[in-house]
């Protein structure tokens, strides 16, 4: 049996999906399925929290915050757009706005996070709201986190001048995870400010 | 173009020295390296996990037996649950689909090396973290600190009140880190097999193994993620004072239940789903006939992997859900009978007019197929609600799943090892050890397992470290135990038979079962880029195309 | 002219499971779950041969394919050599064998469905007696609220006569973690779990004893966390009633016993009705002697096994919540000479 005896022909047109874009697929739908337990979770526990305080009493709603995640999306698909017409300058200044909204949006969790602990007395052990809340909350601003080490090594690369155009498609796959990171935070805010308040 | 020419002499491998060796082992991210690092650990664990089981059926061998205490005999049946599932199973299922995929689909290697190789170190570790629970904390006095709460580990047995000390966190942290490194194979093969495939293997046409390792991990990356999310919740309970699984709180025991069952069924399939892959491969050589109905086998496997997702809460059956929640899960269960009953008829219509050579992998496959459609039988019988309400955490279910994993699973997998071990080593299996091999663990599987049945319909529950005389079921356990013995048996004769035929085996050259997948035309064992050149396929046996090159595959596809 | 398979196997099914499970010595069991005396075990049971006999026409007809198929098509000694033709699929036999089990799978479903909503959904009688178990780590808490009796792993009901039933709802607790009562004569089993009260029924039609356990593991004695069901002429329940109304035997010959006993931290965890002892950590003693077993059925109830139980628990169930008292030999004598006037 001899390998070679088959016909090797390099100019065969062979599509394939790209490596990256693909797995960048699977890991968020693995991490969309984590996310759904604790949504289903927050769900569940909705008005059986035995003790107060209750979401009506303590919670207000982030809209300025949220709208600094959600815009970041945008700047991020057009820092990526920017790249991919060679705008390495452009790309640098959007994903840098990028990073800085996503900053903006942590902020705002952390100084409601503050409030919380410290003038409603809600913590992760105060009642059923506290666990779910902090715990589902907490899960996205993680992920943030995550993201924004990653744009952040991105962000210093760039500044390095090693950022160019033939990296347009790693860049887009980095921003796969933020633009999903920003669709889960619709889906939080709609369970938590919306939906269980 | 020879073999001796492209392998790396044997005299110059063996001048390295070990410690060099070893390190190429520990930092290789070579898929057959890793795959075999996959298999290994799992035979080790194989053979931990059966001593479990072992000093488990000697303490139940007759009524009020005093061979270990309640506290021993329940860490026993947790540590043996969980070691099998997560460091045998698992294991073995990704170290075959690490070392068989870029080969059967003509690559080079996975799609992402290096988090293959993180992926088997996280397994690895998380391994290690649930066994250091035996010496951790209290330490070795009084057998260890290992978990206790069984491998479902339901609420509120695992909180902070009723769990006192570390034992259930080592169980939680090392099936946590294990995950992830579950995550990360699965979204490697998915990527490999999606992306890597040789020209002119559409999706249609690539090995039903491949097809069967992408349903499965999509299943791992959908299914993986509920135990993670509730092993993270179970953390906050536990250290932050959360009480997500806090009754006292208002939280729910039942909630926990749930979110473990969204992972743990599909999970099983995750284990069999592979298997059919080996029996796919190995079924269809052995009958010298291809695979029938291929697109059907590959829309029932899609259909079992969908179906999976929403059956749940029978393993519910018993906790109060309402009569029609109780039905909708008796009707998605035994829909699942369907496509896999489907999948049987396929390997008897495979056989059915072939040519079957009864070789050892062939023998565990048929074995297999007897096997599995009891265990599917006695699944439906388990999925009939009422029916599981006397039946359900009874022997009847250890009875019913030890057949679908042993008698199922297991016997598959023993096929692939002795199919796939030529090409891995470059030397044939001792037959005659392989067939005393089969024998003796087909005895003991059945003795074991066959009986087993019976204490379950005479009303003995699961997880118990004795029974009462007088309730009729020391006569079975009995039985039930010496099986265990046969298997021993066997598993030592097959160990037996790796190392012997690593050493002294007959060379057994690229394609020594006259097969038709991309792996036989490589060299055995193949070297670290795989093939020469990159192949291009037309059919589904690429290898049957070359033999037969005036009645091809591709002209009847 | 042969017997088509499907009659012989549902031949074979229906005398295997009657005749084989019921009655010969090798399956005598008091918690066979094919010897239903109650309604609840008997719609499973009959539900179970309907199954049992669906599946072993299947296994009939599929192991009877395979095991041909592995001796028809067997390579002969003399064989040529040559590949057998290749037969790569055929859609009407897949049509086939998908359509035959779907039908299958419906006539399961719809026998199926029809039990579950007999047993879950039955109507209660208004002259149906109540009972609340609470499951806790070991034993079993019973509590009869209309009727005010309190006791503990021994449940009592009347027999219930199939033209005027009585049976018993079971309302399920649980104090601390998952348990699962499980009679296996006289229903199903259910679970009982913290902040999650269910129910069951029983409606047994025979007098005796019916054995169980729990079957949901709860901890390291789950193994002896025994169940015992009395199934009582109505005379003979309403006498047992009537005895466990009554406040606890004060006997004064036993008067040292029982001032030991309300003065250790025996009355922290067991209830005495009409004395200081109010507990309900552990079972109510009121009418302990009334009781066959002790320690949830792990030991009979004579003098020698509770007096060893109150010094040493570990010796009859290692690792139960039962603290071991320290007592003196004197004053353990005296205890154990209390306890037995509670009748």
């Amino acid at each position: 049996m001899n390998a070679t005896s088959m016909t090797v022909a390099e100019t065969i047109q062979w599509d394939r999906p790209v490596r990256g874009r693909v797995a960048m697929f699977g890991l968020i739908a693995a991490e969309a399925a984590i996310f759904s337990i604790f949504v289903v979770a927050y769900l569940f526990y909705i008005g059986k929290s035995l003790t107060g305080p209750m979401p009506k009493e303590v919670l207000s709603v982030p809209i300025f915050y949220t709208i600094c995640l959600l815009s970041s999306s945008l700047t991020i698909h057009l820092a990526v757009s920017a790249l991919r017409r060679k705008g390495v300058r452009g790309f640098a200044i959007w994903w840098f706005a990028t990073i800085a909204l996503g900053t903006a949006f942590m902020y705002g969790t952390a100084t409601e996070w503050h409030r919380l602990i410290y003038h409603d007395g809600l913590t992760i052990s105060t009642n059923l709201f506290g666990t779910t809340y902090y715990s589902l909350v907490g899960l996205h601003g993680f992920h943030v986190v995550v993201g924004l080490i990653a744009l952040s090594i991105v962000m210093a690369l760039a500044l390095l001048g090693n950022v160019r155009a033939e990296h347009a498609e790693r860049v887009d796959v980095l921003s796969l995870y933020w633009h999903f990171v920003d669709a889960v935070w619709v889906v939080v805010f709609t369970v938590v400010y919306v939906i269980g308040r | 173009m020879s073999s001796d020419s492209i392998a790396l002499p044997r005299a110059e491998a063996a001048s390295r020295p070990l410690v060099d060796a070893l390190h190429g082992w520990v930092t290789t991210v070579d898929h057959k390296r890793l795959g075999i690092l996959y298999i290994l650990y799992a035979l080790i664990f194989l053979v931990i996990g059966g001593i479990e089981a072992g000093i488990m059926r000697i303490q139940l061998m007759h009524a009020h037996n005093d061979f270990v205490s309640p506290q021993v005999f329940n860490r026993m049946f947790t540590m043996h649950g969980t070691t099998m599932i997560f460091f045998v199973a698992m294991p073995l299922v990704f170290g075959f689909a690490n070392y068989l995929i870029p080969l059967m689909i003509g690559a080079r290697d996975m799609a992402f090396p290096r988090l293959n190789a993180f992926s088997f170190w996280l397994m690895a570790f998380g391994g290690f973290l649930l066994y250091f629970s035996l010496v951790g904390a209290n330490g070795l006095y009084g057998a260890g600190n290992a978990p206790d709460v069984g491998w479902f580990a339901y609420a509120p047995l695992t909180s902070r009140t009723f769990s006192v000390g570390h034992s259930t966190d080592f169980w939680t942290l090392g099936l946590l880190v294990s995950g992830f490194g579950s995550i990360g194979t699965a979204i490697n093969i998915l990527t490999t097999i999606l992306c890597m495939r040789c020209p002119g293997m559409g999706l249609g046409k690539m090995p039903l193994l491949a097809w069967l390792n992408l349903v499965m991990s999509g299943m791992v990356i959908l299914a993986i993620s509920p135990l993670t999310a509730a092993q993270v919740m179970l953390l906050v309970d536990r250290y932050l004072g959360g009480h997500f699984f806090d009754t006292q709180a208002g939280g729910s025991a039942v909630v926990w239940m749930h979110f473990f069952w969204i992972f743990g069924h599909p999970e099983v399939y995750v284990l069999a789903i592979p298997a059919f892959a080996f029996a796919s491969e190995i079924i269809p050589v052995f009958s010298r006939k291809a695979i029938f109905g291929y697109p059907v086998m590959v829309a029932a496997t899609i259909c079992i992997g969908f179906i999976g997702m929403s059956v749940w809460a029978h393993h519910m059956f018993t906790v109060g859900m309402s009569s029609s929640a109780n039905t909708f899960f008796v009707l998605s269960t035994m829909a699942i009978a369907v496509p896999t009953g489907i999948k049987i008829f396929n390997w008897l219509a495979t056989m059915w007019g072939g040519k079957i050579e009864f070789k050892t992998p062939m023998l565990f496959c048929v074995a297999f197929l007897f096997q599995f459609l009891v265990a599917g039988l006695t699944g439906i019988m388990l999925g009939a609600a009422p029916f599981d309400w006397q039946l359900s955490s009874s022997y009847f279910v250890v009875a019913h799943f030890h057949y679908v994993i042993v008698g199922g699973i297991l016997f598959t997998i023993f096929g692939a090892f002795y199919y796939w071990f030529p090409k891995m080593s470059g030397k044939m299996c001792n037959e005659t050890l392989g067939k005393l091999h089969f024998w003796l663990f087909f005895i003991g599987f059945h003795l074991t397992f066959d009986f087993m049945h019976i204490p379950g319909m005479l009303g003995m529950p699961r997880r118990i470290y004795t029974y009462e005389p007088g309730r009729g079921w020391d006569v079975w356990n009995l039985i039930v135990t010496i099986g265990v013995f046969f298997q021993a048996l066997g598993t030592v004769i097959f160990v037996t038979n790796l190392l012997w035929s690593y050493f002294k085996g007959k060379a057994a050259g690229s394609d020594p079962w006259d097969a038709w997948t991309l792996e036989w035309s490589t060299l055995s064992p193949p070297p670290a880029y795989n093939f020469a050149s990159i192949p291009v396929v037309k059919s589904r046996r690429p290898l049957w195309d070359l033999k037969h090159p005036n009645d091809p595959d591709w002209k009847y596809e | 002219m042969k017997r088509s398979t499907h009659q012989t196997a549902l031949l074979i099914a229906s005398s295997m499971v009657s005749h084989a499970f019921a009655e010969p010595m090798a399956f005598a069991s008091p918690t066979n779950i094919f010897a239903p005396v109650s309604t609840p075990a008997k719609s499973i049971f009959g539900l179970s041969m309907f199954v049992l006999a669906v599946t072993a026409a299947i296994f009939v007809v599929v192991f009877t394919l395979l095991a041909y198929s592995v001796v028809k098509f067997r390579k002969r000694a003399d064989d040529d050599g040559r590949e057998p033709p290749q037969v790569y699929g055929s859609n009407q036999v897949e049509i086939a064998w998908t359509v035959i089990p779907v039908l299958v799978v419906l006539t399961l479903l719809v026998a199926t469905a029809r039990v579950i909503a007999d047993v879950q959904n039955a109507a209660r009688p208004d002259n149906a007696i109540e009972v609340t178990a609470i499951g806790h780590q070991f034993w079993w808490e019973f509590r009869y609220p209309a009727l005010g009796v309190a006791t503990a792993n021994e449940l009592h009901v009347p027999v219930s006569d199939g033209n005027h039933p009585t049976p018993t709802f079971i309302k399920l607790l649980s104090a601390d973690t998952d348990h699962s009562f499980w009679v296996p004569r006289l229903a199903g089993k259910t679970d009982l779990i913290p902040n999650h009260p269910n129910s069951m029924w029983i409606d047994p039609h025979e007098t005796g004893v019916y054995l169980g356990q729990c079957a949901q593991y709860c901890g390291t004695q789950h193994a002896k966390m025994l169940l015992r069901v009395y199934v009582q002429s109505r005379e003979d329940f309403e006498r047992w009633i009537r005895e466990q109304r009554q406040p606890a035997v004060v006997a004064d010959a036993v008067s040292e016993g029982r001032r030991v006993f309300e003065t250790t931290a025996c009355i922290n965890c067991h209830s005495v009705a009409g004395t200081m002892a109010t507990g309900r950590f552990g079972p109510d003693l009121t009418h302990l002697m009334s009781r066959e077993t002790i320690a949830a059925g792990a030991a009979l109830n004579t003098p020698e096994n509770l007096r060893l139980w109150i010094r040493n628990p570990d010796a009859i169930k290692p690792g139960s919540l039962m603290p071991a008292m320290q007592l003196n030999d004197r004053d353990l004598d005296a205890l154990t000479a209390y306890l037995e006037t509670l009748r």
